[in-house]
């Protein structure tokens, strides 16, 4: 064999199963591509030691044709993701050298279906970001490049490193979360799947929050079929995370063999915003006429409240995440520097430990919940919430999914846009409509930009309607026959 | 008429109540906050221990710890609990409720923020009948209950500049029972905690142990002349036994009275009771930020329960204080007084409803009250320590029913029961303390003694009143044991007395 | 709505974060800019809007009353900056 790594995750799992190939072999080859990767900074730990024990553990039980649905896959996991004994941080300084004493379960999950941890990804500082250039051990670098450009470009945020790590083939699939954007956005810019699913479809338990009512955890993998093999062992009821659901899991693989013939389609008219650049808009009529093509039903549907989302959504989750992040104090575990007194110590530790990004929003988050602005503000943006879900109600009653861009553009170089946040905010317009409704997204790379950058097409789904999501991405995939990849430039 | 007054009971003031300046009376307004801690054996949002006095930190999970990443699940009997009390304080139950998060720095508080109640309690509006000891009834409006986690403990004296934190307490579930401020003396607020307390404890929500912090308070103490509109309040945090309830409200009134006279003014302020002073101080730590942000906590959905759920809890509540003492009063013909000492403690009522039964009720009532809880009281036993059950208690009231023994014997009896656990009439028979009747006997020891002293024969027949002296030589030479009536008749016609004079 | 410097200071010491006098400008542009943005909101008509409260609805799940944690003490306290004897240190609390 020699490509290990540019085997899909399904074909590592067949090839792993009918013992073709073993988990040692594929789990070294990783580690090689990642030792050679370190121009990307996708990893921000790398557990080799822990994945080879892991792998062959796997092959013992391959060998006796023993092991779960994921036996011997090696996978990277998003920082924030608490992995046992393993470094944790979020990459954010002030989580620096804090090593958790149990497992996330969603991560859990996974090494229970016997998965392979290759080490820990590199994400925006507690996934505030939307380029992954506010982490703490620097930005990630996108493996794609503009045609004839070397400039470097960003692999999208917050999960940047899991986008970036799955182009470059650093690992089979990686874990990510996705708060209002940050598994689909960087999906879209790196060429990958980002699945999205429908709040309280996968554990938050262990996962460091951001914003509660936002979070979810999901896959970013290479395609729609693996996305949806991950999703099936990420996902699953947990009496530890009240807001997780009771529900079967179902096998979200089978269900790509459904096809779209019959489907009704809706393309929300609000998401044709202005100034949307051309190649984007284009690419959102091809997708249109693809799954026409395929056989389902296309209309114009409307969600009126499209353009406050993202407003609201600068309200509910700076304002969750002050209060989160208040833990973060220097008393029980990260950074801690010293003051005159208790208080000092406090705002020295978190004046450190805090990046500019995260201190803006738990600054916003705090002014918003103060004293005499909740109603204006919080309050506000909760009733914003339940108009927003409610235009997504309506438009289900009419059809079963909906098309839209991810994002209003293809990777943008590193620097471009951090001096203003509005304008990096923005990256978000089409993907965070769906965290404040509480839906599942999915991302699907289309095509190339002008440029020679990858595009994607988001589908929204009903509520746990994972399965419908998948099989209209699924269509999307096979129609664009996206097959284009990233030159190796970063092997060193 | 602030919106805070209007809430208030409207109350003709008392002239005992009132406290004297140097300017006139004033009145004192008192509302409390009392913390109750739910009686539960696992903590509100986690499966850590509640048993007290744990080494430090190893009753603490992650969640409690507030590690990263981890979620609060509620206890489901933490909420019938309160529940259980808010039908207890005859308030209204809201099937609907929401956690909020209240949002402050301190080191005993892990997650920067505690988990509450704000704007939508479990409880609503309730209420509590104190009984006076004068004998009046005055009723406290309850505002409402809410749950929340309590916070963990910062020990200051382990080291002189740093604070050592341990989380055991650290998410125990807690009821904060907010009162209206409806009490006019520190009796009343004592009297109110004790009821609370008394109420809570027949519930089985709260073991009310003052000294292990399982029940605090939070006095809100303000004065103003009668007549006139509200003063300014100060909330006195945490005060821990109800004797330190009346010293600190004492003393807060009067430094109250004493600046307004002054000419000053009161500053709305947190403050702090110093048993070893019995002064107040104010809290500064406390002061600059009272903006807590409260928002609904998003990791928790709302608490909702079915009218059933309570109906069912209903159901299954034992008599209640005041209900039982309406009930020893009718049945027994208890004296009001006597029925609030017994319905204290449930299982006072109860055992004096054991040695009550088919028995002279207020003869029961005396001997529970009196002997029994005066020898408790002077043991530092509880009523469950009792040595003396209510069966032998029956047993020793039916030996005086029955004028086996005297009431005097009886209370030596007693303290030997007491004493040795042993039962009344084997220690009647062991000690031959029976009461002689027996005319005989009672006669040849009166004749005796009447032969011995002829001279105070003599003096009696002048001043019949010194027949009480030959009335304790015959006990004397029977050790107590003689019919005190037989003895009085026989005495009376020998002396040539009139027996009824 | 307009944040001063004042404003932003109080926010700061709120959320325990020590800011320089030099970021004070900055940072209250910042949240200026945003705040000006999230304005937009007031054009929507809210008054008969009840709040959304969760993102699926669904009703909490309950834990049953029983202790299910050991002692912990070493994992909670191994990540500590400052640990002694089993408790968390931290420098001194006035009262």
């Amino acid at each position: 064999m020699t490509d290990l790594t540019s085997l899909t995750l399904a074909e590592a799992r067949d090839a792993l199963k009918k013992k073709e190939i073993t988990s040692v072999e594929l789990t070294g080859a990783y580690l090689k591509e990642m030792e050679a990767a370190g121009a990307l900074n996708a990893y921000v730990t790398v557990t080799a030691e822990k994945a080879m024990e892991m792998a062959r553990a796997s092959d013992a039980k391959l060998q006796k044709g023993e092991g779960g649905p994921l036996e011997g896959v090696p996978l990277g996991i998003k920082d924030l993701f608490c992995t046992k004994d393993v470094q944790t941080t979020a990459c954010s300084h002030i989580l620096e050298g804090f090593v958790p004493p149990y497992e996330s379960t969603v991560t859990a999950n996974l090494w229970r279906d016997g998965a392979v941890m290759l080490g820990k990804l590199n994400n925006d500082e507690f996934a505030m970001g939307s380029s992954n250039e506010t982490s703490h051990y620097g930005a990630v670098v996108n493996p794609w490049r503009r045609q004839g450009s070397d400039a470097k470009l960003v692999p999208g945020g917050s999960s940047g490193g899991s986008s970036a790590a799955v182009a470059a083939r650093l690992c089979a699939a990686a874990t990510a979360t996705d708060t209002g954007g940050s598994i689909r956005q960087p999906a879209a810019f790196t060429g990958t799947v980002g699945l999205k699913p429908t709040y309280g479809r996968c554990s938050r338990w262990g996962i460091v929050a951001f914003a509660s009512s936002l979070d979810q955890a999901g896959p970013i993998a290479r395609d729609v079929r693996d996305a949806a093999i991950m999703l099936r062992s990420m996902a699953g009821h947990d009496a530890k995370d009240t807001t997780s659901v009771d529900r079967l899991v179902p096998d979200y693989e089978a269900a790509l063999a459904g096809g779209v013939k019959g489907l009704s389609v809706g393309i929300p008219k609000e998401y044709r915003v202005e100034g949307m650049p051309k190649e984007i808009d284009d690419l959102w009529t091809r997708g249109i006429e693809w799954l026409k093509a395929a056989g389902a039903t296309v209309k114009e549907v409307s969600l009126p409240h499209t353009k406050y989302a993202l407003p609201t959504y600068y309200i509910v989750a700076p304002a969750e995440c002050s209060s989160n992040l208040a833990r973060y104090d220097g008393v029980r575990y990260g950074l801690r520097v010293e003051g005159r007194d208790v208080t000092e110590m406090y705002e020295n530790t978190r004046a450190a430990g805090f990046g500019a990004e995260v201190k803006r929003r738990i600054l916003m988050g705090t002014y918003v919940l103060s004293a005499g602005y909740y109603d204006a503000y919080y309050l506000k943006a909760q009733k914003l919430r339940t108009l927003i879900a409610r235009d997504f109600t309506e438009a289900f009653s009419e059809v079963d999914v909906l098309l839209t861009p991810t994002a209003p553009s293809a990777a943008f170089a590193i620097g471009e846009k951090t001096d203003d946040p509005l304008s990096m905010y923005l990256n978000d317009v089409f993907t965070v409509t769906v965290n404040l409704a509480g839906l599942p997204g999915i991302s699907v790379p289309a095509g190339l930009s002008g440029e020679g950058l990858p595009l994607g097409l988001q589908l929204i789904g009903r509520t746990f309607d994972e399965e419908t999501l998948l099989r209209a991405a699924r269509a999307i995939e096979e129609a664009a026959e996206f097959t284009a990849a990233p030159g190796a430039w970063w092997r060193a | 008429m602030s919106e805070f007054e209007s809430t208030m009971r409207q109350r003709e003031p008392r002239a005992e109540d009132l406290i004297k300046g140097q300017t006139g009376d004033w009145e004192v307004i008192l509302g409390l906050e009392v913390h109750a801690q739910i009686t539960s054996k696992a903590k509100l949002f986690s499966g850590s221990s509640t048993t007290f006095g744990a080494e430090q930190n190893t009753q603490v999970s992650l969640v409690d710890a507030a590690m990263p990443g981890m979620l609060p699940v509620i206890n489901r009997f933490c909420v019938e609990q309160a529940i259980r009390t808010g039908l207890g304080l005859k308030a209204k139950i809201n099937l609907r409720s929401v956690f909020d998060r209240k949002n402050y720095f301190y080191p005993d508080l892990p997650q920067g923020y505690q988990i509450s109640q704000f704007k939508h309690p479990i409880v609503g509006e309730g209420e509590v009948l104190l009984d006076m000891a004068d004998g009046r009834v005055v009723t406290v409006g309850i505002e409402r209950l809410h749950l929340e986690q309590d916070a963990g403990k910062s020990l200051h004296d382990q080291h002189p500049a740093m604070s050592f934190v341990d989380l055991n307490r650290s998410g125990v579930a807690l009821m904060e029972i907010v009162s209206r401020p409806d009490m006019r003396s520190a009796d009343e607020a004592k009297a109110y905690v004790n009821k609370l307390r008394t109420i809570l404890r027949y519930l089985g929500t709260c073991d009310g142990n003052m000294e292990e912090g399982s029940l605090r308070a939070d006095v809100n103490v303000s004065v103003r002349k009668v007549g006139s509109p509200l003063g300014t309040r100060c909330e006195i945090k945490n005060v821990n036994s109800i004797r330190f309830i009346g010293q600190a409200i004492d003393y807060e009134a009067r430094r109250q009275i004493e600046i307004l006279e002054d000419g000053g003014k009161i500053d709305q302020e947190t403050r702090l009771f110093d048993p070893k002073t019995g002064e107040t101080r104010s809290m500064r730590s406390k002061e600059e930020a009272h903006d807590y942000r409260y928002f609904p906590d998003p990791d928790l959905l709302p608490l909702e329960f079915t009218q059933e759920l309570v109906d069912g809890i209903k159901a299954s509540l034992p008599e209640l204080p005041d209900n039982k003492k309406a009930r020893l009063i009718a049945e027994y013909g208890l004296s009001p007084y006597d029925a609030t000492v017994l319905i204290g403690e449930a299982a006072r009522a109860d055992y004096f409803e054991a040695v009550a039964k088919g028995r002279d009720a207020k003869l029961a009532a005396n001997w529970v009250t009196g002997e029994l809880f005066g020898a408790l009281n002077r043991e530092g036993h509880s009523i469950e320590e009792t040595p003396v059950t209510a069966k032998q208690l029956g047993e020793l009231i039916d030996l005086i029913s029955d004028e086996t023994i005297s009431g005097r014997i009886a209370k030596q009896v007693f303290d030997s029961m007491y004493k040795t656990g042993r039962d009344p009439a084997k220690i009647v028979q062991e000690e031959g303390l029976q009461q002689v009747t027996d005319f005989g006997a009672i006669e040849a020891a009166i004749d005796a003694i009447i032969a011995a002293n002829p001279d105070k024969v003599e003096q009696t027949k002048v001043k019949p009143q010194l027949a009480g002296w030959f009335v304790g030589q015959v006990m004397k030479s029977t050790s107590g044991k003689a019919n005190p009536q037989v003895v009085n008749e026989i005495l009376a016609r020998k002396l040539g007395l009139s027996s009824d004079g | 709505m307009s944040v001063d410097q004042k404003t932003v200071r109080h926010i700061a010491r709120l959320a325990r974060i020590a800011v320089r006098d030099d970021e004070l400008e900055a940072l209250a542009k910042e949240l200026n800019g945003i705040l000006d943005w999230v304005e937009q909101l007031g054009e929507v008509d809210t008054a008969d809007v009840e709040p959304m409260t969760s993102a699926v609805a669904m009703a909490m799940k309950m834990r049953d009353d029983v202790v299910t944690e050991t002692n912990l003490q070493k994992e909670v306290t191994r990540n500590a900056p400052g640990a002694e004897d089993g408790f968390f240190v931290v420098p001194k609390v006035v009262e």
